[in-house]
């Protein structure tokens, strides 16, 4: 049976239809377009993606009305029961107000949005996201964010150091994220919500001027995961 | 009913726009500003016999994120 890949879009969603190509390019498989105000997701699904955008113009904090929206819920609901969701951007924003991450996105320090590739290190190799990679590579995937300063108490902190669940960090600072996190997994290792766009970065390596090919091996990692789960 | 909802960064909490701001307010002379912290203020109109608890999780909900910001309530004269 094929791989079912939902893409939800909000209301100013701008990355919806990158994140559906990225999907259908790596998987064969057309991914299922879930509108925000639908209140239930498609049967069987093997991975929701929360896309990057300005969903509902960022009004009140980022990712926070979206969080609200009915089918949050059920995106609530499925990754309870352990359906694997990826919130790139805006999706990790909307993944922490709906407390399914831990932690919150503010203002980049240097109050500048920025857009640029930038190198990360792969801290995590156990989730279904990274287990492909290895532990220390370098990845480079371009941001496009104004609120990407990851925040989250030094307990919190501590505890996602421990438990391995920072699954990538900026090689160098780029926009004060605490501990320079730019992507972080839930407790059961099913949720990632990162900052940088791996949809933005899937063609082949040489050509560096569409962002590489580093983030189409996330992609394949989650493919090769659910085919030997 | 008027409510103010007073929503604050937690003391702590870097606030880069309050810096970029107080930035902006020495560069226009103003000297011993000491510090700025923006915040944001809510103001709703809601039924004279809304549940103090209500409000307060109305707050919890949406109105803060409580990861990084406080909030306070005003009701009545303060809220006027």
């Amino acid at each position: 049976m094929g791989f079912r890949a939902a893409v939800i879009t909000f209301p100013g969603s701008n990355c919806d239809r990158d994140m559906a190509v990225a999907l259908e390019a790596v998987s064969g498989q057309p991914a299922i377009r879930v509108w925000h105000g639908d209140a239930d997701l498609p049967d069987r699904l093997d991975l929701i993606a929360l896309p990057g955008g300005f969903s509902y113009g960022d009004y009140l904090r980022s990712g926070a009305m979206a969080a609200m929206s009915p089918i949050m819920r059920a995106v609530v609901a499925a990754a309870e029961r352990g359906v694997p969701v990826l919130g790139v951007c805006n999706g990790f924003q909307v993944l922490t107000e709906a407390r399914l991450l831990p932690g919150a996105l503010m203002r980049n320090a240097g109050q500048r949005f920025i857009c640029r590739t930038v190198k990360l290190t792969v801290e995590n190799t156990d989730s279904l996201f990274t287990a492909g990679f290895t532990a220390g590579e370098a990845l480079h995937i371009p941001v496009a964010h104004h609120d990407g300063n990851y925040f989250a108490d030094s307990e919190t902190l501590d505890r996602l150091e421990a438990e391995g669940r920072i699954a990538f960090r900026y090689a160098e600072p780029v926009n004060g994220s605490a501990r320079d996190i730019a992507g972080v997994l839930s407790e059961n290792g099913r949720v990632l919500g990162m900052m940088p766009h791996p949809e933005r970065a899937i063609e082949p390596a040489a050509v560096t001027a569409l962002g590489g090919a580093d983030g189409r091996r996330l992609f394949e990692n989650i493919l090769s995961a659910l085919a030997s789960a | 009913m008027k409510v103010r909802v007073l929503v604050r960064l937690k003391p702590g909490v870097l606030d880069p726009q309050g810096r970029a701001v107080h930035h902006a307010l020495e560069g226009l002379g103003f000297a011993g500003v000491e510090d700025v912290r923006v915040g944001r203020l809510i103001e709703l109109d809601v039924a004279d016999d809304t549940d103090p608890a209500a409000l307060t999780e109305m707050c919890e909900k949406l109105l803060a994120n409580t990861v990084i910001e406080n909030f306070t309530i005003e009701t009545g004269e303060g809220g006027k």
